[in-house]
């Protein structure tokens, strides 16, 4: 048995180096990388990782992979072609991450704003989209006539409600008349039905969209009823140049280089990254010129303060929507209730779903 | 002169080899499009139809994938191909095969964590049950107020999918996790588990039942008067009136039978390779069956092949997407060349050239 075990350390030792050869990398997307938002922005992070690292690294994608038994089949061709590390890039592929790296525990697996973390060869990392939320709620209050926020969210997960819940209070914090109409798509790509959630949220008064879902559908809608939008995850304001207010541009790239070189250097390790403006990871696409120049100050200093961490958006007294308190005065969200978020703050009308 | 000319009797040789020549267009179509892209064709499509069965590397996990993949293509066909026969056009098996899943699941989740034997056949019966069931809203409402079925069988996808939403998210929600849409996994609730029946093979019981159905729709179409009204219905329906067929009954009989295969085949994926009720469970099995009935040429054993054919060029293109970095939208285009070719084909059953002297006015 010693033995055995001796011969199992020694091999593992002796596997390491390879990795330090070419580094195999999979990435697989939710979907296509050309939907110029959330999998654009994943994608656009592998080829910086990619020309980082050079011969060093060979990536591999599959795009447009289903949540369950597609992810599974994907995910083991490529542990079973010698991909080292995987990256699977959306929230659903959690129990098929898990499943998968049971099986291989000698790749590395990195999923993206998950929270199932079984095996000690999973890494879980996200970001602090409220952050951006937050900012993007402090526009729209200011530049909405209708006081009508139209929101386009995709699936009720504590990513999406904490930052409608985000959004909400920094445009109710500069415009107390404001209200948010909210549409859920239970899709994270649907071009279609983005666009006709955008419509429908145009004739019911809203003059700003925000959305949650990864086309560039609403900001096309948007533009061509004259009324105002942000993008989502990448810039997207070549959809709608005079529509595009801004938009939380994702940056994960710093991010990936770190895990790759992590592996390169045998000291990759399991982890739950949840990083935010202060590390990089987002940023705001340049301001449009219609915002003006006070509100962009404005803008500005809300990042600079939710990035020197003076700030943070979730700060107290904030109730629940029944009206039961949630953050007592000058208390800061703990991590795990964002994590966890299934309920709107108080002053949301509609309900949440379930 | 060239003239197009009805055929007296469509060709049963074109009908037979318009398939097989469908397969060979779009390799040759498919080829040069992944050569445009700038990819070795030779290697792509040695990686789409080749690769997944006998490559060294991944055919010993992509075979049993394949029958993963293709099973509840097929069981799903075989049930719709019986009805398309006899001119009922199910094209909401998608919603069945929800609706199936989510009374699978709900026998599981009625029952978890308690164990016993019973409760797997229960499932099985329940999933049936549930597809068989949403088939007959468009059943009754076409032989009793004469609605189109292909629309609202069609329309009722939609509502499963709500309703599918609606579960994942409040009934059937795993209590144990706060806050994430989705049931329990029933692949950890042994009782429930739709587990392998033989290590390594990718054989669950979905598999088997794809198997029995195959051969059950054999020989009801062949042998059995039930077959023989449903071809008769379709061929010339006054003639079957005549006959003594009631095309009421026909239309409850072919809609049950298509949604009870439906229901099942989603039960199956839901306790096994799906493993839970999530948002996102229907991935379009119910949409793509219908493709795989006409490539098998409403045939239940050309289905079996067209169901293979078809779960191979899912598993394939991954493979050349992974391998070879091609766009995950030209595999989808191949696949689409693939029943464009069968179709254009299928013009030369019914009609055919013909040389003729002089203009005809």
């Amino acid at each position: 048995m010693k033995k055995l075990l001796t011969a199992a350390l020694l091999s593992a030792a002796l596997a390491t180096p390879a990795v330090a050869d070419t580094t195999k990398v999979g990435f697989i997307y939710i979907g296509p990388v050309g939907d110029f938002g959330w999998t654009a922005g994943h994608d656009r992070a592998r080829q910086e990782m990619q020309d980082h690292f050079g011969d060093a690294v060979e990536t591999t994608i599959v795009e447009n992979v289903d949540y369950g038994a597609d992810a599974e089949r994907v995910m083991t061709q490529m542990a079973l072609s010698g991909t080292d590390m995987i990256f699977a890039a959306s929230f659903g592929y959690g129990p098929d991450v898990n499943a998968v790296a049971g099986r291989f525990p000698n790749v590395a697996f990195q999923h993206a704003t998950g929270y199932i973390q079984e095996h000690d060869n999973i890494s879980l990392y996200d970001a602090r989209f409220y952050e951006g939320r937050a900012v993007l709620g402090h526009i729209a209050g200011k530049m909405t006539e209708t006081n009508t926020i139209g929101y386009i969210a995709s699936y009720p997960i504590p990513a999406v409600i904490s930052g409608i819940n985000s959004a909400f209070l920094h445009a109710k914090a500069v415009n107390p008349d404001v209200t948010f109409r909210i549409i859920w798509t239970y899709s994270w790509f649907d071009p279609a039905l983005e666009a006709d959630a955008a419509e429908t949220l145009i004739e019911q008064g809203a003059d700003v969209i925000m959305q949650h879902t990864d086309s560039t559908a609403a900001v096309r809608v948007a533009e061509d009823a004259g009324v105002m939008a942000f993008g989502q995850a990448s810039d997207m304001v070549d959809f709608g140049p005079t529509a595009h207010l801004s938009a939380i541009v994702d940056r994960w790239a710093p991010y990936y280089i770190s895990r790759v070189q992590a592996l390169k250097d045998g000291a990759w390790e399991a982890q739950n990254s949840w990083l935010g403006f202060a590390d990089g990871i987002i940023e705001m696409a340049p301001w449009n010129d219609r915002i003006p120049a006070e509100l962009q100050a404005e803008a500005d200093a809300l990042i600079a303060s939710i990035t020197s961490g003076e700030y943070h958006p979730f700060t107290g007294p904030i109730n629940r929507q029944d009206g039961t308190p949630w953050l007592a005065e000058g208390e800061v969200a703990p991590d795990a209730d964002l994590a966890t978020m299934n309920f709107y703050v108080e002053g949301i009308t509609s309900d949440l779903p379930n | 002169m060239i003239r197009l000319e009805k055929r007296k009797e469509p060709s049963t040789f074109w009908r037979i080899a318009n398939p097989f020549l469908a397969v060979a267009l779009t390799m040759v179509a498919g080829g040069i499009m992944f050569a445009a892209l700038g990819k070795d064709p030779i290697a792509a499509i040695r990686l789409i139809f080749f690769d997944p069965i006998f490559s060294a590397q991944f055919g010993s996990y992509s075979r049993p994938q394949l029958l993963i993949k293709s099973a509840p293509l097929i069981l799903i066909a075989i049930g719709l191909a019986i009805g398309f026969k006899a001119n009922i056009w199910n094209i909401g098996a998608e919603g069945q095969y929800i609706i199936g899943a989510l009374f699978g699941a709900g026998v599981a989740l009625a029952f978890f964590p308690a164990p016993g034997w019973y409760i797997f056949p229960l499932m099985v019966l329940a999933g049936a049950f549930g597809g068989f069931l949403w088939a007959m809203i468009p059943a009754i409402l076409k032989t009793r107020f004469n609605t189109n079925e292909i629309l609202v069988s069609l329309l009722l996808v939609y509502v499963a999918e709500r309703i599918l939403a609606a579960m994942a998210l409040g009934l059937m929600r795993n209590p144990d996790v706060a806050g994430f849409p989705g049931s329990r996994d029933l692949r950890r609730y042994e009782a429930a588990h739709n587990a392998e029946l033989i290590a390594g093979t990718g054989i669950h019981w979905g598999v088997v039942a794809a198997l029995v159905a195959v051969i059950f729709a054999y020989a009801m179409m062949t042998r059995h008067m039930l077959g023989y009204h449903i071809k008769l219905a379709g061929q010339a329906p006054r003639a079957a009136r005549f006959a003594g067929v009631s095309p009421a009954r026909l239309v409850v009989v072919c809609l049950g039978i298509s949604g009870a295969l439906a229901g099942l085949a989603g039960m199956f994926e839901v306790s096994g390779p799906g493993g839970q009720v999530r948002i996102e469970f229907a991935s379009g099995y119910g949409f793509t069956a219908i493709i795989v009935a006409f490539l098998g040429r409403l045939n239940p054993l050309g289905i079996v092949l067209a169901g293979l054919l078809l779960g191979l060029t899912y598993i394939g293109g991954e493979l050349a997407q992974m391998m070879l970095q091609l766009p995950g939208a030209s595999i989808q285009v191949f696949q689409g060349m693939l029943l464009f070719f069968l179709l254009a084909l299928d013009f030369q059953t019914n009609y055919r050239l013909r040389l003729t002297k002089g203009a005809r006015i």
